[in-house]
């Protein structure tokens, strides 16, 4: 009983909220919807016993890239009357890629009953073993049958980062940078001079 | 849990048939209750002692009015700030600035779910517990930046880019070193990691002893704690992101601050102190029950938080992020290899 209703909880206020992210007007709140979002995706994979898969969504999503994405809006000057006009040009092109999409979902959900072998198949797929937890279980997978490509995922995020820092990093001149290791090696004796100063004459 | 068994003791007086859902529900809430108030008792006091401890380095007095010693100091604050008036700022997003001090200090009581204060004694015994807490610390930022966004006043705003930055970046080196202690203790469940350090002793004389330091530093700036307080460096900033704030929700803010700080305490013990174990295993010490040393390891970790705000300048902005970025990312990402390539070259992975 308890988990149904956490179950129609978690998805009542996700399909709400992710409703909201696309009706939100202002922008910081369609980010904030989108997190709520997360969240109760990361409910719903606990739900199904994906604990590890939860807290990986919340830290990565909700916890660094959502902040980034919260950071870059807020910081954003958004003009909202620019926003809404080019909503009726763009309604036609929106309207069929929705349309498309929703198709495809169909035809997932409704794989069973268009390919009666696809039960067969997922039957097949056997549940690890109730001692092993799922992290270890996708441990094992990751690192022994897709290890070569967990690690070709792992070089694509490196080069991605290494275009990122590439792109943005200029080389400015005339910029005084701060050297710590030179800062502390610093001698008080070859930086402070004590002087006395007579009283009424100044320096 | 005990509350469980009461409330299904309590139940079959009462009715015929066993509900293990109501007794469990109930049970549940009854730890929750107990666990937050407690928790927020023991708050005050770390708020005095705080104050006590900053006050005796710099040759003060420290509160001593309130009650014997000043010892009710806290809770004369806390009437204080109930009785403010609440001020809004004009051209306030309005549900942002109330939501983000509840956000705050739900969050903050949250993490305690999973901290085991003594064996068994843990409300949620998730065995992913140590990637919960890192999941809640790194949540606690929402409640910053939109208590700083929705102030519509520079100040704040500042406040709150600065603390994000600085919270997300503290969080690597933070994530690393928990990925070696769950190397070393083979399991992400804290009470696990806690029986591993019965046996093999505890973690922060082993291999992983620079990681408790760079935790502990971490922990600092993760929690805006001095000498990494720069989110609401007072000279700069005003009081950073909660510089609109008044009364209540002022009051939640500073309650979440100091929850967080206990709870990378509380992390601190269990992770490399042993958590509930007693130093040593011998016949006057571990009688005590877990509980009392696990309190006594918190007390004694916030005491280094203490002593660290009095005696520690305030970090430049830049020294900061070099630190964060520079020293412990490259520092932990090494530690991660050699903790692995030790316990592979060994064989002495954790069962």
């Amino acid at each position: 009983m308890l988990q149904t209703l956490a179950f129609s909880v978690f998805s009542c206020v996700l399909i709400a909220s992710a409703l909201m992210v696309i009706a939100a007007r202002n922008p910081v709140h369609s980010v904030l919807f989108l997190i709520l979002a997360f969240f109760n995706a990361a409910g719903l994979f606990i739900l199904l016993g994906a604990e590890f898969l939860a807290l990986i969504l919340v830290i990565v999503y909700v916890g660094a890239v959502a902040v980034l994405f919260l950071f870059v809006v807020m910081m954003l000057d958004i003009d909202f009357t620019e926003l809404r006009q080019g909503f009726l040009q763009y309604l036609p092109i929106g309207s069929v890629i929705g349309l498309v999409l929703m198709v495809e979902l169909i035809v997932v959900l409704g794989a069973w009953a268009i390919a009666p072998g696809a039960e067969g198949q997922r039957a097949a797929l056997a549940a690890p073993p109730a001692e092993i937890s799922n992290t270890e279980a996708l441990g094992r997978i990751l690192y022994t049958d897709y290890v070569y490509l967990f690690q070709l995922a792992g070089l694509v995020l490196l080069l991605a980062m290494v275009g990122a820092i590439v792109l943005t990093l200029r080389q400015r001149t005339g910029v005084r940078r701060q050297n710590v290791d030179e800062q502390v090696a610093r001698h008080p004796a070859e930086a402070v001079t004590l002087r006395d100063v007579k009283p009424g004459q100044g320096a | 849990m005990f509350s469980i068994d009461f409330w299904n003791w309590i139940i079959s007086g009462v009715s015929d048939q066993p509900l293990p859902e109501l007794a469990w529900a109930l049970g549940q809430a009854t730890s929750i209750l107990a666990v937050v108030l407690v928790l927020l008792l023991n708050l005050a006091f770390f708020m005095y002692f705080d104050r006590k401890i900053w006050a005796a380095v710099q040759l003060r007095r420290g509160p001593n009015v309130v009650g014997p010693f000043g010892l009710l100091q806290s809770f004369a604050d806390l009437f204080k700030f109930m009785f403010k008036e609440i001020v809004v700022p004009s051209g306030a997003n309005k549900v942002v600035f109330f939501l983000a001090p509840h956000i705050a200090f739900t969050l903050a009581l949250t993490a305690w779910a999973v901290i085991p204060m003594a064996d068994g004694w843990v409300i949620a015994d998730v065995n992913v517990g140590i990637l919960f807490l890192f999941a809640i610390s790194s949540l606690g930022v929402y409640g910053i930046i939109m208590g700083g966004w929705a102030s519509n006043s520079k100040y704040p705003f500042l406040g709150a880019l600065r603390t994000a930055a600085q919270m997300v970046s503290y969080e690597v080196s933070i994530g690393f070193v928990l990925i070696t202690v769950l190397l070393w203790a083979g399991s992400l469940n804290l009470s696990e990691i806690v029986r591993q350090q019965e046996l093999h002793g505890w973690n922060l004389f082993s291999l992983l002893f620079p990681m408790a330091i760079v935790f502990l530093i971490s922990a600092h700036a993760e929690t805006n704690r001095p000498p990494f307080d720069l989110p609401e460096a007072e000279s700069e900033l005003v009081a950073g992101y909660m510089v609109e704030y008044s009364s209540a929700p002022y009051l939640l803010f500073m309650i979440a601050e100091l929850a967080n700080i206990v709870l990378m305490c509380a992390m601190f013990s269990i992770l490399f102190l042993g958590g509930w174990l007693p130093p040593l295993d011998v016949a006057p010490l571990n009688a005590v029950p877990g509980v009392l040393w696990f309190i006594l390891k918190v007390w004694l970790v916030f005491l280094i938080f203490g002593l660290t705000k009095a005696f520690v300048p305030r970090y430049r902005y830049d020294q900061l992020m070099r630190i964060g970025w520079k020293v412990f990312l490259p520092l932990t990402l090494v530690w991660v290899v050699i903790t692995a390539g030790w316990l592979v070259a060994t064989d002495s992975f954790p069962q």
